[in-house]
């Protein structure tokens, strides 16, 4: 019967509390990043220009169809040698990770962009708004409502994804248990306190999600 | 009458030409859809359009304000010509222009489902003529009181009936102040017990001297209202005239055999 114990865990709660932060703090700034590279992808595949709709989509097909563990470790171990610059593992981890998620969100912008009616273009055009106007102040506030719940979907499997920036050495929360269990041999309990430490994270996200899905379905 | 061709002076209103349309053209691909509208629209006058369903009403009433480009032809609103984007060039005025001062009412409503009934309608005199939130409010609820409606101000769209959607639509094109309002079948989508607070709104800016373009299939309204009548069939004006001409006593065999279907 394996004794468990937590006690020898737990005094590595520092590099816990750490690893969170880097975890937190790389899944936001990826999100953010990823954002803005959605919606300019999202912005170039509406666009009547072929040349941006073909950038767009090559990019997005790239990163949406090669798993993001091969793309951390092409952009830290390939792609420096490609262009011949320098690249920490923090650098390449952010581009990365921004760089996936950014292709998928593209495609949840684009989607609740062409969710909306064509009447409200015409209404919006017909009282001689422009076209960026009406997009900002019509169609954009209703297409967010529809893409909220996909877009917290993305940005929970995001949170998780962070965890394999461990591969090319940054101190996350995945990273951390690892060394945990280096100092202390207790794989059970390094790993099982990680993955409640994850679960605590992400459960009030997933429960907004679906708060917010119920209640538009309401609404709608 | 059942040329096509000249514009009848003695059956319109004496005011100057706000819209002129001369060989309006417009295909989709190879299907051609107008074969050539001529049509001069005068200030002060109600063009009610009738016609068989697929006869290009629509396509022609929404080239009058650019919803659709034509694909030939010339449209020019009070002698000046149209410029083939959203700003004006020079003489020739732009998409964003012509839209402010010809303003359209749409069939489904098109209303803005985010916001309440008041930001519908000060929607367009803020974001696009500019004016302070509280003068477009008080624009706002002096014609949502004309469509009787002031006290709905504050609900969503989604909260009223169809007969309402279309009034708030009517006073959201109207707070742009436009010096022509297009109308394409605004009651058509309606409960049948609901067209006639519709009819009666816009019957009443007929009394006001609204310059208006009404496609619409309400003959005994249009024969009311109307100080002229348009019959379209197959993508030209079949037949153009007064109310009494046109609807009335139709001569045209085609139209008769179109109202026939009307007088049930
Ligand atoms: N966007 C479009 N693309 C292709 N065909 C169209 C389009 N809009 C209208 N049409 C066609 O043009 C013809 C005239 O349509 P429309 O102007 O809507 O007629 P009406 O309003 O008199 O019923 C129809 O045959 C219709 O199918
Ligand atoms: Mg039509």
């Amino acid at each position: 019967m394996y004794h468990w114990d937590f006690q020898v865990v737990w005094q590595s709660w520092d590099l816990f509390l750490w690893g969170a932060w880097i975890t937190l703090a790389y899944t936001f700034a990826s999100i953010l990043l990823g954002i803005v590279i959605g919606l300019a992808t999202c912005f170039a595949r509406l666009s009547n220009s072929t040349l941006l709709n073909g950038i767009a989509r090559i990019y997005q097909e790239v990163f949406r169809c090669t798993p993001l563990l091969v793309q951390l470790l092409w952009f830290y171990y390939a792609f420096p040698l490609l262009v011949g610059v320098e690249m920490n593992n923090s650098t390449a981890a952010i581009l990365t990770l921004s760089l996936y998620v950014g292709a998928f969100y593209a495609e949840i912008f684009r989607g609740g962009i062409l969710s909306i009616e064509r009447g409200q273009h015409e209404a919006a055009a017909a009282l001689g708004m422009s076209s960026a106007k009406a997009m900002w102040r019509i169609i954009m506030p209703q297409a967010v409502k529809r893409m909220l719940p996909a877009f917290i979907n993305q940005s929970v499997t995001q949170f998780k994804n962070t965890s394999l920036i461990s591969v090319i050495s940054v101190a996350e929360l995945a990273y951390m248990a690892a060394v945990v269990n280096g100092q202390t041999y207790r794989p059970l309990e390094s790993y099982t306190l990680v993955a409640v430490i994850y679960f605590l994270l992400l459960f009030p996200l997933t429960q907004a999600a679906d708060y917010i899905e119920r209640r538009m379905r309401v609404s709608d | 009458m059942t040329t096509s061709k000249p514009v009848r002076q003695e059956a319109a209103p004496a005011g100057e030409v706000v819209l002129e349309v001369r060989g309006l053209l417009k295909s989709y691909g190879r299907h051609e859809v107008l074969k050539g509208v001529d049509l001069a629209l005068h200030r002060g006058e109600v063009l009610a359009v009738i016609g068989p369903s697929g006869s290009g009403k629509s396509t022609m009433i929404r080239c009058l304000n650019m919803m659709e480009v034509p694909t030939g032809g010339t449209l020019s609103f009070l002698g000046r010509p149209i410029a083939p984007s959203f700003k004006g060039k020079g003489e020739a005025i732009g998409f964003g222009e012509l839209r402010r001062r010809v303003g359209m009412v749409f069939q489904h409503f098109n209303l803005f489902p985010h916001k309440t009934v008041l930001q519908n309608v000060t929607e367009g005199p803020i974001a696009v003529l500019g004016l302070p939130r509280q003068e477009a409010e008080a624009i706002a609820m002096d014609l949502l009181g004309r469509v009787s409606l002031a006290d709905k101000c504050n609900a969503y769209p989604n909260h009223l009936s169809g007969g309402q959607k279309q009034r708030v639509a009517i006073a959201r094109a109207l707070a742009m102040k436009p010096e022509v309002l297009l109308l394409d079948e605004v009651t058509s989508a309606l409960d049948p017990e609901l067209v006639g607070e519709v009819l009666k709104v816009i019957g009443s800016l007929a009394a006001d001297g609204m310059t208006m373009v009404i496609v619409t299939h309400e003959m005994a309204f249009a024969a009311d209202v109307a100080s002229r009548v348009l019959f379209m069939d197959g993508g030209v004006v079949a037949a153009e005239g007064s109310a009494e001409e046109i609807i009335r006593a139709p001569a045209n065999e085609r139209l008769q055999s179109f109202l026939a279907r009307f007088h049930a």
